[in-house]
């Protein structure tokens, strides 16, 4: 199933994320996503998170497909060359995995093999259109693919908090003129900067699904604040984390901010993207305590 | 050694919009400059009489130099609606830089040739890529400007203006968007998806 048909029929679309092992035995996050995720529309699986070597977003997508779920397939430009993704895609495509996030994808040197070549022939948006060509029939190198082509929900991401949030949105209008059909935002802590960059990104006509990751206890809010771009805690949320050490490592904290952070912004976008970061089976109470 | 040819015609006449200021740089002993086929454009130009002055000159990436050279065009440069510079990618980025918010125009790609690569002042930066993006970026280059070397826009790793890979690097695409903000040409994100062209070996180029 297409993502995109949810969003036609105004569906509040409800996705969350998994990320792959470094191994090859994935029973565990299968059979999590099966008890915690089986309810939501789809999931999103991870292609080497942070530039970290793990197993492969295909295969764990094709392995949650056979499970009974709807996988989303992220995709980097980080790895690959314009071969490869072609190729990936029309591996997706033949295995029914339809839904397709296209990133740029972190810095290699972020990650666990900061020794490797970053690729970046491609990026966000050219692997957009090369999805949309790939649809139409054609390669990158304009050549006809045989046989039926491929039919993607083609997703994307913006960072809708971020201190450039102009430059995103440049960004976001060159997505959408690639291709882009629906939109996941980095995570989302101060509604009221979210609703602003919706007042301007809804001229685009795209649907988009506010970015959750579920806090875990303060160190983890501060550590963002300090390292990872288009995410700021606000204070009141780390003082609320270091309050009571025990709700927030039962999670009863964090799931409360994130409920209450899909409460305020539910109004102004069409779905919500829940990043647990382990902590999927959270996930049912998040959408519980956020009335969804 | 470098190499630098003119970028096809229509792409350069697509640039001509009003009287323009041209800048040579000949004479650099690190790069090869397509003297003859300049010269010959620009005669065509001043025959049109759309040509507000001319300076022909050596090492324009010499941020000390410049300005002095400049100055003694001042009023043919507030003239001119662009400048048309015939230089590798450095000097460009380096009248780019100095002439801001100024239309600033590259009428060359840039190449490498095989052997010792040129001295590159300051912070200016030209990768040789042959496909030279600065008429779609203010005349900042994306290519070394952005450690993913993006052409299509800004990634997510930025944060307070600084490139999540190196701390000590200002974010390409914030550069790039303020610069076109400031000369009015942020309509270039309207244009079509930028795609690199590996294949950008002269050789390859001329087949």
């Amino acid at each position: 199933m297409r993502i995109t048909e949810c969003f036609d029929r105004g569906e509040f679309v409800v996705t969350a994320e998994v990320g792959p092992p470094k191994g090859i035995n994935i029973d565990g996050i299968v059979a999590e996503a099966k008890e915690f995720l089986s309810g939501i529309t789809a999931v999103n699986v991870t292609d080497c998170q942070s530039s970290v070597m793990r197993i492969g977003s295909l295969a764990t997508c094709k392995a949650l497909k056979d499970a009974g779920l709807t996988p989303i397939y992220q995709l980097t430009c980080r790895d690959r060359n314009r071969i490869a993704l072609q190729s990936d895609l029309l591996s997706a495509a033949m295995f029914g995995i339809e839904n397709v996030l296209a990133l740029t994808g972190d810095h290699t040197k972020l990650g666990d093999h900061p020794q490797a070549k970053p690729v970046f022939d491609l990026d966000s948006v050219s692997l957009l259109h090369t999805m949309s060509l790939l649809e139409q029939g054609v390669d990158l190198g304009g050549n006809q693919l045989v046989g039926e082509p491929p039919k993607f929900a083609k997703g994307a991401v913006v960072s809708p908090c971020s201190d450039s949030v102009d430059v995103q949105l440049a960004k976001m209008e060159r997505k959408v003129m690639a291709g882009a059909e629906y939109f996941q935002t980095q995570a989302v802590y101060e509604p009221e900067k979210f609703i602003e960059f919706m007042e301007t990104a809804k001229q685009f006509g795209k649907p988009v699904q506010l970015g959750i990751v579920l806090l875990k206890n303060a160190g983890m809010a501060k550590f963002m604040n300090r390292n990872v771009a288009g995410i700021h805690v606000p204070d009141e949320m780390i003082a609320e984390l270091a309050g009571d050490k025990e709700k927030a490592k039962s999670g009863e904290t964090g799931v409360k901010i994130a409920a209450e952070i899909i409460k305020a912004c539910k109004p102004y976008c069409q779905g919500v993207h829940i990043m647990a970061l382990g902590w999927e089976s959270k996930v049912p109470e998040i959408l519980k305590l956020a009335g969804i | 050694m470098l190499i630098t040819k003119l970028k096809d015609k229509e792409m350069i006449a697509s640039l001509l919009k009003g009287k323009v200021f041209v800048i040579n740089c000949f004479g650099c002993k690190e790069v090869h400059f397509p003297e003859e086929e300049a010269k010959a454009l620009q005669k065509e130009w001043a025959d049109e009489g759309i040509v507000t002055g001319v300076l022909t000159t050596d090492y324009i990436c010499n941020p000390e130099n410049l300005p002095l050279r400049l100055e003694r065009h001042k009023a043919e440069i507030e003239a001119a609606d662009a400048v048309l510079v015939f230089s590798c990618g450095v000097g460009v980025q380096t009248v780019s830089e100095y002439l801001a918010p100024k239309r600033v125009c590259a009428c060359c790609d840039t190449y490498p040739l095989p052997g010792g690569q040129g001295v590159t002042p300051l912070e200016y930066d030209c990768d040789q890529c042959g496909e030279c993006w600065l008429n779609l970026t203010g005349g900042i280059c994306p290519i070394t400007a952005c450690s993913k070397s993006l052409v299509n826009g800004q990634c997510g790793g930025a944060k307070n203006g600084m490139c999540e890979v190196d701390p000590e690097m200002e974010c390409g695409w914030e550069r790039i968007y303020r610069r076109l903000a400031q000369t009015g040409r942020l309509d270039v994100f309207k244009t079509p998806v930028h795609i690199h062209n590996f294949a950008t070996d002269l050789e390859l180029k001329q087949e």
